[in-house]
């Protein structure tokens, strides 16, 4: 059970926040102009993988603000915390 | 048999206060202080199980956590009893009823003791191979094997004991109260840091605190009288709470831990009443100290089970601590030093060792000197090959070892012995350091896995023999060496120690030991809860399991309550052995939480009972539970479901209320679905954007019904929005998705959207909503609003009005869910209840008629109005739900748009929203069952199932939805509702049953 650095509230138990899956996917400008293959991209293949990943979380019994956060999910180390749209302050 | 084998002198056990107790329903006695495990062997009882598999008769082998053989049912109070205790670790209370489990009639004459004669026939893997083919013989089987399995019996009423939930944080948790745990609570807290010590004792001082042996000094004292100062010195800082009785269950990451603290069970039970039983302790330490100690490990030779083999370590604690000769005449059998601690603690109480056999060559100890001195006979290099005795061991045999140990040589002989003391060396209890994502490290040295330093998480540390540390100068030393660093000290007051301890050099380390039989004719057990021994790995590995997981779980080994504490290293150590790997390289199976069985009443607490979730009720829910509403649950609301009058059933309820409301006037508490305020200049551009259909030209004051989808394109949730002003709009879901709903939107307003000006507030629990409907619904809201214009051209179908009742602003709008002219009324929900009591007056001249969510859903299934969630499952278009009218084609982009023309949704053979009649109008179908359209060709297809059906009393017919693949295109086609007992004929209609020209909304 970690504790989580909300960037807006400070440290708070895991049990506080909602994980949302991978980060940095963005949702297609125009999703009209793509193919089958390249929204099924968008829509439904994530990584999920073992070791570093980027990913976004809500504080969903606090803040209720989404940001992300880097993780090794080998470990559950927490590497970074950031707001939504800043840029990954790890690589 | 009952003998008293209590010796006088004791330090820790209240001989003054007697205690009476039952094992078995036989009345037995003990003292305060005791274990049942203690008492029980008082009286020279040591049988007190049968093996799970076999059903060989066991006796208790430890004193502690680890505890195989010795678990007993606690109590038959249906409410109360505890199954799977084990009587090493329950206090002894006055009225204390234990019994033997897994016996069946009785411990002493069991059925399933035949499964000993038949043990050659039931190898590892037997369960697998045997029971599971043919598949048929499986019932046969069962009654028996569910019969003679199986441990203790579960309670069959629900639990009134009070369970405990506590949030605790601190600079410091240490884990064990033993030398090294006292160290290290006194130097946390000597700094000053806010520290807690944790024990599943009921005293603190672990093992060292009965060494009352001449051999352990500690500053020239000996051991034991130098911890029980520290202990005494613990008393004097308030930054300490030390917590007895409390067992480290779990470690999680970032230093989250659980332990459970019994508080009662020692207690007799009239001193129980009102107290809490269990308290779970939710621990969020910033550095922990594990030092969790070490347990000792049995030898593996034939029939190394019997009742009266014991752990030496256990012989040695019943004497020094409790005062019991486990036997009156004790042979010991070892390959360490430590078997001579408990023969020098034997003879100091007067029970002299028959005889000590040793795998080693020799031992040059200070300790074996000691014993040598005595004159206790020492029989070196040689093993026990068997024993006998059926219920209690008689007598065992030894002979002489190899020099490469894997053969005997040389003569039998033979002794008589009615308890035998087994010592194979020691094994960190490195569980809880695993368990917490600590990696271990193999000592080739003394086999013996310990925490890894450099794959350590951080802000914790292993000490004292959970460490590997297993003499008294190392433990110390170390210890305090370690925690300078860790607790960033510098001078401690304990510098400069002088500690004085026999050094042991000798290490002979035999994980199978050899016998004169081929091992097919030996019983060298492994793990003595599960019944797997030595042969049934060695199988495994012949069969071709190679991973430790894998052998584990073939065999069982390590997989009881006592999760292989015992056996799991022997089990390594076969397998490393048999396939020449180094046991290292083999590395252990997973240790999981939690480290002892925890009930389920310390995990649940007080979230019991109503307690169990949040009830959410309506500002009008008083009013309903008087008018004798049957509730039913929607998500956490509690919703009126019906009304019965006069002892209809529901059947009946339904009925009337579905007529009353298209009869007359019918009035529902709509207050659950979902509102969502929203506000911002770019308020109509995000409706755009999250809704299927077009919102820009909403005019203010209007209302629209909107289609939410998911990205996947299948719907995901629906209701009416109304624009309140320019920038403002009110949004309602339905009742079960509101919250995911508002989750949902503010992801995309904070993520996919931020430059949107939009704000979004739940305001479901300030506004409540009280909709009325039918063709006298406009009568009675023209006597409630008499001031406003009711006409259709100033108030027409799908508008809204800010009114005012009584002084009291109301939203009224003018929506309908049942196909009848209907409205809304939003009002704080503080005034709800009133307003509810008026319209009820208002009505009565019209029949007025509450009535709940059946009629609902029935009213909105004659108009083939979905419900998503009943009709829906996610995996529904709009196009599906024949609902195309609603996609707003031309716009940009909404969410789920781009999905809504996959190669896979636009197939025209998904499954459709259809209507269903049958064939028979009294036949009402069963929702969820399967609709066909051939039933004798094998295999059947199921071409979709019935979503929603109901008894119409307005149309006086059964009317359906259901889902049917190519449904759209089948209007008119006869399918089957095949059913337990009969073929019910349908026919697939139109979606709308009742008033398909939509002429009641303005009626
Ligand atoms: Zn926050």
């Amino acid at each position: 059970m970690f504790i989580i650095n909300c960037p807006y509230c400070g440290e708070r138990d895991q049990t506080e926040f909602s994980c949302g899956g991978e980060a940095h996917i963005e949702r297609p400008k125009q999703p009209t102009e793509l193919s089958d293959d390249q929204w099924a991209e968008y829509l439904f293949m994530r990584k999920n993988i073992k070791g570093v990943q980027f990913e976004r979380w809500n504080h969903a019994h606090g803040c209720r603000k989404w940001f992300n956060m880097v993780r090794d999910t080998s470990n559950d180390k927490i590497q970074a915390v950031y707001k939504m749209g800043e840029k990954p302050p790890v690589k | 048999m009952s003998r008293n084998l209590r010796i006088n002198k004791n330090n820790f056990i209240d001989q003054t206060t007697r205690i009476s107790f039952k094992f078995n329903g036989q009345k037995l006695f003990g003292y305060k202080g005791d274990t049942l495990a203690s008492a029980l062997l008082a009286n020279n009882i040591h049988l007190v199980g049968r093996s799970f598999k076999y059903h060989r008769p066991r006796g208790i082998m430890t004193c502690g956590s680890e505890e195989p053989n010795g678990i007993v049912q606690i109590g038959n109070d249906p409410s109360l009893t505890d199954p799977n205790v084990r009587a090493t670790e329950i206090e002894l209370y006055e009225g204390l009823d234990a019994s033997s489990q897994n016996c069946w009639p009785s411990v002493n004459f069991d059925i399933g003791g035949i499964n000993n004669f038949l043990s050659p026939l039931l190898p590892a893997g037997f369960y697998y191979k045997t029971f599971m083919w043919p598949a048929s013989f499986w019932e046969k089987y069962e009654y028996f094997i569910r019969h003679s399995a199986g441990l203790g019996k579960a309670p069959t009423k629900s639990d009134p004991d009070i369970y405990d939930h506590q949030y605790s944080h601190c600079d410091v948790l240490v884990v064990g109260g033993g030398i090294s745990g006292i160290i290290s609570a006194k130097l946390s807290a000597e700094k000053g840091l806010d520290t807690i010590l944790i024990d599943d004792k009921s005293f603190l001082g672990g093992s060292t605190i009965y060494q009352e042996n001449e051999c352990y000094k500690i500053n020239s004292v000996n051991s034991n009288k130098w911890l029980s100062n520290e202990i005494e010195s613990l008393k004097n800082y308030p930054n300490l709470l030390i917590k007895n009785r409390t067992s480290l269950a779990a470690f999680h990451g970032y230093n989250y831990l659980l332990a459970r603290e019994n508080l009662t069970d020692h207690l007799s039970i009239n001193e129980r009443k009102g107290k809490i039983r269990q308290r779970l302790w939710k621990i969020r330490a910033k550095k922990v100290i594990i030092a969790s100690g070490s347990i000792e490990r049995p030898l593996i030779f034939s029939n190394n089970d019997r009742p009266g083999i014991i752990l030496s370590s256990s012989i040695k604690k019943y004497i020094d601590y409790y005062g019991v000769k486990t036997g009156e005449n004790i042979s010991l059998f070892t390959n360490n030093d430590s078997a001579y601690e408990t023969a020098i603690s034997l003879n100091k109480s007067g029970v002299k060792v028959n005889v000590i056999v040793d795998i080693r060559k020799n031992s040059e100890s200070k300790i074996v000197k000691e014993v040598l001195d005595l004159g206790l006979k020492v029989l070196w290099e040689s093993t026990v090959i068997e024993t006998q005795g059926y219920k209690r061991i008689k007598s065992f045999e030894v002979m002489k070892l190899s020099d490469d140990g894997n053969n005997v040589v040389g003569n039998k002989s033979k002794y008589n012995a009615d308890c035998l003391g087994i010592s194979g060396g020691w094994t960190p209890m490195v569980h809880l350091f695993t368990q917490s994502g600590g990696k271990l490290k193999f000592r080739n040295d003394d086999n013996v896995f310990i925490p890894d330093q450099d794959k350590t998480p951080s802000n914790q540390i292993s000490v004292g023999s959970c460490n590997g540390e297993f003499k008294l100068d190392e433990i110390v030393t170390k210890t305090i060496e370690n925690l300078k660093s860790f607790l960033d000290l510098s001078k401690t007051c304990y510098d400069e120690m002088k500690i004085n301890c026999p050094d042991e050099k000798s290490k002979r380390n035999i994980w199978l030991l050899p016998s004169d039989k081929p091992i097919g004719k030996t019983k060298p057990f492994l793990d003595f809860q599960n019944d797997s021994t030595a042969k049934d790995v060695k199988l495994a590995l012949r069969e071709g399991f190679k991973s430790i997981e894998h052998v584990k779980r073939y065999t069982t080994t390590g997989m009881g309550t006592d999760q292989g504490k015992l056996s799991n290293m022997h089990a390594l150590g076969i397998i490393a052995d048999t396939t020449g790997t180094n046991m290292g390289k083999l590395g252990t199976t997973t240790f999981r939480p939690p480290y002892t069985p925890l009930t389920f009443g310390a995990i649940v607490g007080r979230n019991v009972g109503e307690f169990f979730d949040h009830t959410r009720k309506t500002a009008i829910h008083n009013w309903h539970v008087k008018n004798n509403a049957e509730f039913e649950n929607v998500g956490q609301w509690k919703r009126p479901w019906y009304f019965p009058k006069n002892g209809e059933n529901m059947y009946q309820a339904v009925q009337r209320e579905s007529k009353a409301a298209r009869d007359s006037a019918g009035i529902l508490d709509a207050s659950t679905l979902g509102k969502i305020d929203i506000q911002g200049t770019d308020a109509s551009e995000f409706l755009n954007r999250v809704y299927t259909n077009a919102w820009s030209k909403l005019e203010i004051g209007k209302c629209r019904y909107g289609l939410m989808l998911n990205e996947d394109g299948m719907v995901y949730d629906d209701g009416v929005t109304t624009r309140l002003g320019e920038n403002h709009y009110i949004m309602t879901t339905t009742t079960g998705g509101a919250a995911n709903v508002l989750s949902k939107l503010e992801d995309y307003l904070q993520t996919e959207w931020p430059e949107l000006d939009v704000y979004l507030t739940t305001v479901t629990d300030q506004y409540s909503t009280i909709s009325i409907c039918g063709p006298n619904s406009k009568n009675i809201i023209a006597k409630i609003v008499p001031s406003l214009d009711l006409s259709d051209s100033n108030f027409p179908h799908m508008s809204f009005k800010n009114t005012k009742i009584s002084n009291v602003n109301c939203r009224l709008m003018r929506i309908s869910f049942t196909g009848e002219h209907s409205y809304e009324i939003n009002i704080q929900s503080n005034y709800a209840e009133d307003l509810w009591i008026k319209c009820m007056e208002a009505g009565k001249e019209f029949n007025l008629t509450p009535y709940g969510t059946e009629t609902m859903h029935l009213l909105r299934a004659e108009k083939g109005f979905i419900i998503t969630g009943q009709d829906t499952d996610g995996t529904l278009t709009p196009s599906d739900l024949q609902m195309d009218w609603i996609i707003g084609k031309k716009k940009f982009d909404f969410i789920g748009k781009r999905s809504l023309y996959r190669s896979d949704t636009i197939r025209e053979d998904r499954k459709q929203l259809v209507g269903l009649l049958t064939d028979d109008p009294k036949e009402v179908l069963e929702e969820g069952a399967q609709l066909v359209e051939n039933i004798n060709t094998k295999p059947v297809e199921m071409l979709g199932h019935v979503t929603s059906s109901y008894f119409s009393p307005n149309l006086n017919k059964s009317i359906a939805l259901a889902v049917v693949k190519s449904g759209k295109k089948l209007k008119g086609k006869k399918l089957i509702v095949p059913m337990e007992n009969k073929n019910i004929n349908v026919t697939i209609t139109d979606t709308v049953f009742y008033d398909k020209e939509n002429k009641r909304l303005n009626a």
